[in-house]
This record gives C-alpha cells, structure tokens and sequence, in this order.
C-alpha cells in the first residue's frame, strides 16, 4: 500500500517486450517501462531483436528495478504481483513467471497469472478510468483478431477469431510486397489516407450472417494476384490505392462484425484493444457505423495497445479482487485460450 | 522423412494441395520435419491445414506468424506449425527453444525454412512452392 493505495506490479514477457508497470487500484499508471525503450535500439529491418528468452532474461530485473523506481516505490509497499503466462512464446512467457514467482515467494506477495489477452482488454480500464463492464471488445493485433463479450471484470466470451491470418499480420504481408516495409499497419495506414479506398474491388469475407469468425488470407492471395496481374500487363502500380484498399476491405470487416456483435448481445460500447486499434481508418469507420446504433467506442491510447505491464497489472488486480490467487506451481502455457 | 523421393507435383487445386497434405501427413512418423519454402500466398499455411487434417488435428490451425510456434496435439502425433518469417536466422530459432519442440516427438513443419536452413537436419523433408498459371501452384520436393 501507498498513500492508502493498492499497488499491483505487472509482468509482461509474451512474446517481443519484456514490460513491468506499477498500477494504483487497478487504474492509475505510477510506472509503465517496456524494454525495447530503455535499451539500445538497433535497426534489424523487420527482424524482431526482443524474441530471444535470453534477452528476456537479460532484461528482466533491470526493468522490474526501473518500474519501482519509476513508480517510487518498492516491493515493500506492493501488494499484488500479476503475470502474464499465457498464451505466447513458451521461453519468453517462462522468464516472466520465474521472476514473478521468485518476487511473490521472498517478499510475500499474492500472486496471480493473468491471460494475456485479458490484459489487452483491461488496458482501457486505464485509459477509461470510468469505464466498467458490460461491453463488447474488438481485440486487433499482429498476432490476434477477436470478437470477445464481456459480461464482467473476470469474464471473456470469445464469439469469434481469426481461422488463418490476423488483421495485423495481413497488413505486414501486404506492406511487404507492395515495397512500405515493415512494420506494416502504420505505414499501410499512412499510405492509404494518399489512395482511393474504392480502387480496387478486394473481396470482403464475411463467413456467413451472424458469424463472428474471421478469414483473412484469401484477400492477402487476392491482393498478390491483383498484383502479378498488374505487373505482367505492364502497369504501373499505384501503391497508396493498393493500401487504401486492401485496408478498406479488413477495416469493413472488422466493423461490420464487432457492431453486429454489440447488436446481438445489446452492448451499449465496443472497446477497442491491441495495436491495430490505434489504425485510423478503423477508428473512423467503426465510430461512423457503431454511432449509427447508438454504440459508443473506446480504445486506449497507442502506448497502452502495444504489449505492456500496466495491462497485466489492471487485469490481475480485478482477478485478485474476485478471488483468484495463483500458487507457486503457476507454469506458463503458451496456447492458451481466451 | 520416409516415402518421399525428388519430384514434382502440379497443384490446380486447392483439393490437390489437400491431397498432398494427407499423404505428408499419414506418412510421418515422430520428429519428422517438413521444410516449406515459397512466397507469400503459394500455399504454405493450407498446406500445413491439411496436413494438421491428416494428422487427426481438431484445433483451426492459423498462422503463427506472431508468435512463431503454435503446437497442436489433438492429433495421431503432436504438431509443431513454425512460421520463421519474423526471424533472421536459424541460430534466432534455436534462441526461442526450438529444439525443444523439434525433439518433442512430433511432425514439425516449418514456413519459411529457408530462412533456417543452416539448422535444420538434412533428412527434413524440403518442399518448394511456386506460383504456376492462373490459380495454380506447383510443389516441389526436394
């Protein structure tokens, strides 16, 4: 306890950033330190340097040291430690309840372990600080494309996924091949405000009224064909047309299911989670359709889509409240559900 | 991986590429490798699908690009589906574990095994796919 505070610290090692946080009754940021921020970056060209469980490793305690600092405290005053561990990679995920577990034992602490999609949706409980469950959440990212109900702090129904490619991963292809690099959702986002969304006539994949599932790859095939198509004939290839519509068509989709989801379940708010939230087409398209029903639509800020600890820590916070306690026995799983 | 010799495989179809899936898939045996290379959109990732079918998989297999592995073991043998395509080298696979999943007893197919060529064994079993007309690929085992 500080200043009659509850203090949670949040471990995040999933996949690329080893991230830890210092949260104040499950809301208020006091520290947020991702580590591809505090050490020295160098230009991989698309090649991701924080994936190796060894420089999770390496990072770990100095990052856990910057988080207390930074939150000016110590692990005296924190009263609750969560964790991520699952799903991701099994190496990385390991490194993040090892050093949770180990914190927990020598200090005392309760601990939980939190799912890490579960964090992304309770990210917006520390940008919104008045925002409280029931809500549909739209969760978008590089590795994730979900329509999930929640129906309380500690409930996520999943009604539909992606059954190929994720959103986020469809933008990196196809900014791969029409030559913007990496990474692609922004520089897809940024081209595409340059081009015409209706150029191009790229199929939307819908699956069937009331289905919340998603289908990506098929438009990624279709975008390659358009492509080749193109470079044969001999045309020139208008590049922000391309991105315009090739975005369009995922951004629709998107849309479309998260407001019929909101719809059917009687959800007055969609929340937005993970990095492709922060895409400005989806932004806009998915205020324009949701407002039209009266369905209000939230979302953090960028920093607090990426993988961070401040997620975790807001997430096992309101675990910790409704009970859960997880024991020394806390292993990682990287295929975990929602 | 047994079976298997130099050839080359005319897909038309996406029912082809199925057929191909189910014959990798029934001859595996524990710690098989199958190496896939090709671009993006030549069918990689179905090709895997039916191979998951094959094996008796009951999980949607989906891309692991993200988080490079996904394992599946609902199956006849535990899968293990790489997608290297984020990653620079095989000395980086080694780095995230992969041995572990590799020695696990089960078919590992790899995306992208180009990339990791270096650390793979020389029994994996190599398949190259490649744009062919229209909508068609061609598959070769190498």
């Amino acid at each position: 306890m500080k200043n009659g505070k509850h203090l949670t610290l949040g471990i995040e090692t999933s996949c690329d950033e080893t991230a830890v946080s210092v949260v104040a009754d499950g809301r208020e940021i006091l520290s947020n330190i991702i580590s591809s921020q505090i050490s020295i970056h160098t230009e991989f060209g698309g090649v991701v340097p924080e994936i190796a469980s060894r420089r999770h490793l390496e990072n770990i305690n100095d990052v856990i040291e910057a988080a207390l600092r930074e939150a000016d405290t110590t692990l005296d005053e924190i009263d609750l430690v969560g964790v991520t561990y699952g799903p991701g990679l099994v190496g990385a995920l390991l490194i993040g309840v090892a050093a949770a577990k180990a914190i927990s034992y020598a200090a005392d602490i309760p601990l939980v372990g939190v799912n890490h999609m579960h964090g992304h949706i309770a990210a917006n409980y520390l940008e919104h600080h008045e925002l409280e469950p029931p809500f549909m959440a739209l969760v978008v990212s590089g590795g994730h494309t979900n329509i999930v109900n929640v129906p309380d702090y500690n409930r996520c129904e999943k009604l539909g996924g992606t059954r190929d490619d994720a959103a986020g991963e469809a933008f990196d292809k196809v900014a791969r091949v029409i030559g913007l690099g990496y990474p692609g959702g922004p520089k897809v986002d940024k081209a595409a405000k340059l081009g015409n969304r209706n150029a191009i006539d790229f199929k939307r994949v819908y699956l069937g009224q009331g289905n919340f599932d998603f289908s990506f790859s098929g438009l990624k095939t279709q975008a390659l064909n358009y492509l080749n198509t193109e470079k044969q004939a001999g045309r020139e290839i208008n590049v922000n047309d391309v991105a315009a519509s090739f975005q369009e068509a995922i951004v629709e989709v998107l849309v479309d299911k998260a407001v019929d989801a909101a719809l059917k379940y009687k959800q007055k708010r969609i929340v937005m989670a993970g990095g492709v939230a922060s895409n400005s087409r989806l932004r806009e398209l998915i205020e324009e359709r949701a407002g039209a029903h009266g369905i209000e639509v939230l979302r953090p800020s960028p920093i607090l889509c990426t993988d961070n600890g401040a997620m975790i820590a807001s997430a096992a916070y309101y675990a910790y409240k409704a009970g859960e306690r997880s024991g020394y026995d806390l292993d990682a799983v990287p295929a975990l559900e929602f | 991986m047994k079976d298997f010799k130099r050839e080359t495989i005319q897909l038309n179809s996406e029912a082809d590429t199925r057929i191909l899936g189910l014959r990798i898939a029934e001859a595996a045996e524990p710690g098989d490798i199958i190496a896939l290379i090709g671009d993006l959109g030549t069918g990689k990732t179905a090709l895997t699908k039916y191979i998951a079918e094959g094996l008796g998989v009951t999980e949607e297999v989906i891309s692991p690009t993200f988080t490079i592995v996904k394992e599946y073991r609902s199956g006849r043998l535990p899968l293990f589906h790489f997608d290297v395509y984020r990653l620079g080298s095989g000395e980086e696979l080694l780095d995230i574990g992969a041995e572990d999943y590799l020695e696990d007893g089960g078919v590992s197919v790899i995306e992208w095994a180009d990339i990791v060529a270096d650390v793979l064994p020389a029994d994996s079993l190599v398949i190259r796919l490649e744009y062919g007309s229209g909508n068609t690929r061609t598959a070769d085992i190498l």
